[in-house]
């Protein structure tokens, strides 16, 4: 099989689900006519009919009550914000109605909110947006980044498929730069398993999303001084694979967080908390962190170049780190 | 002295049921009361005295499989679509045995396989879009259901409120919306939360129907949700019922709202729906003094039992709360929809989309709904604020879509309609 884009791994994953499950439908702005503000949902309309590609007003609280409201019927709604950063517009109906809904009430709800996320791509403050930890202190939902065309079709059956709120984040900056052969047939990737892109023993370098390809990145260059990173992509943050964490930490002894979420809050303070209660006698120095500055992100290039990590600033905290 | 508005069209057992669950609605408030007193409510109580006839008259209008979302003055719904006065204690107290096994309390609760009952949570509006869901879903599967809820006139203020009637109003969801105005939104009153004197206006700004109901009017209620119902279900949906009320009580037992003018609650206090229904009953023969007691009986006993059923449940047990926050799978919760409808039809062509691309009630004179458009090419419409008039008691008032309410005449080009 040919390569397939990120872009075109969504597409085919919510394809294919409709395909198999008339339950599956797909509400959101301008996501039936146009095909989505990306063109992820291209074609949706023409193959499955308006009852189950909704194109809506711009109302996201109403998105997500619908979808929530459908979901009880049974159906399997997929509601897509145009851009990840408008999900805070709806904050109150996915913490408040959604997420809590089964623990109280006995109410699954088995919806999937889903859009473009992450920066990098110049979209300025208000379309560049990591708003995954606003919902990790959520208990109900569950969260899902991907990084890799592959995952992103499997991790996104999977969320549909599965009986709770998932939120799944696509970094729109993966879309269409990177392409991989993905299996023919119909998989999942289940959630809630990170896994390891690389293996080694100096240092683990823990990374999701846009950021998994530059931590990456950055462990080749480590290589060539002789330093072996050991890159594990999270993949599901909520909930999070602490054994594979565990596992690598034990063996490498020290840990480094890479993320594009700004630091304050961000999942690296997690990480570390995890790894100061089950590992602290295996660390041989501090938890290191590469993220955002704590600053909205920024819309001129120079500046958001600033405000991401990248390689560079991965490859001279790690070598910092191995030095421990 | 006050009278019903108008004689029901309803069989004398259905017109002995409203007057039961009415009187029942009443009773299981005033033992929650007493309950309340005795310290046996966990945490805060509700009322809806007075406001009984909303409750139940709306929720009588609905069949067996529709859907409500009822807020947490409806407790006379819950009692409508089936729930035991035992559920509504247990939560109340927070017992193990309550619908979410003491997770949380007053009428939070819901169930979505039999009754088809939709949890509210506390804040406001939310369950407006849900139960536009609901609606959407229901239709999508050929199922022919109506989705019911209720907002207060303090919960027609939210954001979301808009979003959901809205939605509803795009998609002609089978939903129906009651407006329940009991005129205090905790301590302030309406004239402060909204400017209109008929909130039903705001069905004008969705193009879609509503009423004004005189919501202590048990007959009128339920003649206009009855009515609602039917042309939600015939796809004339969604609609607006404005219910006007009062709150007798406070927002909850510790209030004990002394911003009420002393007044208004006497001239509502006149208005007791139960008596007024009761009256009517008594005087057209549908009931008398044997069948009174009798009802009184059924319900005193139904409430001794199910109060000690409730004082005697255990507390959920510790290792509880860390449990349920998560579906599991199919082992825990199958989730199936019901198919009414062949599922070929779900597929293009049939349900094929065509783009409609002429700007509506704009330069043709013509709407495509077949109203007159209020502006033409090069023409300034101005719409003043219209002037209201208040809605004589126990009359139910249709208002037609606004398509059709709008500026009657057609403006002549270049001029300026006032």
């Amino acid at each position: 099989m040919a390569p397939i884009t990120f872009l075109e791994a969504i597409k085919q994953a919510m394809f294919e689900e409709m395909a198999r499950d008339p339950s599956v439908v797909l509400l959101g702005e301008d996501v039936g006519v146009y095909g989505g503000a990306f063109k992820t949902s291209e074609g949706l309309l023409q193959k499955f009919g308006w009852e189950r590609v909704i194109d809506t007003p711009i109302s996201e609280s109403a998105i997500i009550g619908a979808a929530c409201g459908m979901s009880y019927l049974g159906l399997r709604p997929i509601a897509e914000m145009q851009f990840i950063d408008f999900i805070a517009c709806c904050f109150n109906q996915l913490t408040n109605f959604v997420a809590k809904g089964h623990y109280l009430w006995n109410a699954p709800a088995p919806i999937v909110v889903r859009g473009p996320s992450g920066g990098g791509v110049h979209g300025g403050p208000f379309h560049s947006a990591n708003p995954e930890m606003y919902f990790l202190h959520t208990p109900g939902l569950k969260i899902v980044y991907p990084s890799t065309p592959l995952d992103a079709k499997g991790l996104l059956k999977a969320s549909i498929r599965d009986n709770n709120p998932v939120l799944f984040f696509e970094h729109k900056f993966l879309y269409r730069r990177i392409k991989e052969e993905i299996p023919s047939d119909d998989y999942i990737v289940p959630l809630g398993k990170a896994i390891v892109r690389r293996e080694g023993h100096h240092l683990t370098m823990l990374s999701y999303a846009a950021m998994m390809h530059t931590s990456l990145e950055a462990a080749d260059a480590l290589a060539k001084e002789g330093i072996e990173a050991e890159v594990i992509d999270l993949r599901t943050l909520l909930p999070l694979d602490e054994e594979t964490i565990l596992d690598s930490v034990k063996k490498t002894n020290r840990c480094l967080v890479v993320h594009e979420d700004t630091k304050t809050g961000g999942i690296a303070g997690e990480i570390a908390a995890i790894l100061f209660e089950k590992a602290f006698h295996d660390l041989d120095g501090p938890l290191v962190r590469v993220t955002s500055l704590d600053t909205p992100v920024p819309y001129a290039p120079t500046l958001e170049e600033a405000f991401l990590p990248n390689a560079q600033k991965v490859f001279r905290a790690a070598k910092a780190l191995a030095g421990y | 002295m006050p009278e019903l508005g108008r004689k029901p069209k309803l069989s004398h057992q259905q017109c002995l049921d409203l007057y039961y669950y009415m009187r029942l609605n009443r009773e299981v408030e005033a033992t929650m009361t007493k309950l309340f007193r005795q310290n046996k409510i966990v945490g805060g109580l509700y009322s809806s005295l007075g406001q009984e006839a909303v409750s139940v008259g709306t929720a009588y209008a609905l069949e067996k499989k529709d859907w409500m979302a009822p807020m947490i003055r409806n407790i006379g719904a819950l009692l409508v679509k089936g729930v035991p006065p035992r559920d509504i204690f247990t939560q109340h107290m927070a017992k193990f045995t309550s619908p979410t096994k003491g997770k949380d309390g007053t009428s939070h609760f819901g169930d979505l396989e039999k009754l088809h009952i939709v949890s509210p949570i506390s804040m406001l509006g939310d369950l407006i879009p849900v139960m536009t869901g609901v609606a959407m879903a229901g239709r999508y599967l050929g199922q022919k259901i109506v989705a019911m809820t209720w907002i207060g006139d303090g919960g027609s203020s939210t954001g979301v409120f808009h979003e959901g009637l809205n939605l509803a109003a795009s998609q002609k969801a089978p939903l129906v919306l009651i407006l329940e105005n009991n005129l205090w939104a905790y301590s302030t009153p309406v004239g402060r939360q909204v400017p209109l004197e008929n909130l039903a206006d705001r069905a004008k700004a969705y193009g879609i129907q509503s009423y004004i109901v005189d919501g202590n009017d048990v007959v009128a209620v339920y003649t206009a949700a009855k009515e609602a119902v039917d042309l939600a279900r015939a796809g004339e949906g969604p609609i607006l019922i404005e219910a006007k009320t009062f709150r007798r009580r406070g927002h909850a037992q510790h209030d004990p709202a002394e911003y009420v003018p002393a007044q208004q609650r006497e001239f509502w206090e006149k208005r007791d729906p139960i008596t007024l229904y009761e009256r009517f009953l008594l005087k057209d023969k549908l009931l008398d003094v044997k069948s009174k007691k009798e009802i009184e009986t059924k319900i005193s006993t139904l409430l001794d039992e199910d109060r000690e059923f409730a004082e005697n449940s255990p507390m959920p047990p510790p290792e509880l709360a860390e449990e349920g926050v998560y579906c599991s799978g199919d082992d825990c919760h199958k989730i199936r929809p019901s198919w009414q409808r062949p599922i070929e039809e779900l597929q293009p062509p049939k349900s094929s989309v065509e783009a409609v691309w002429n700007v509506a009630g704009f330069g043709r004179g013509i709407t495509p709904g077949g109203g007159i458009a209020p502006i033409h090419f090069g023409d300034t419409a101005v719409h003043r604020r219209p002037e209201n008039k208040p809605t004589p008691p126990g009359k139910p008032t249709l208002r037609k879509k606004a398509a059709t309410n709008r500026a009657s005449k057609p403006v002549s080009a270049g001029k300026t309609s006032k």
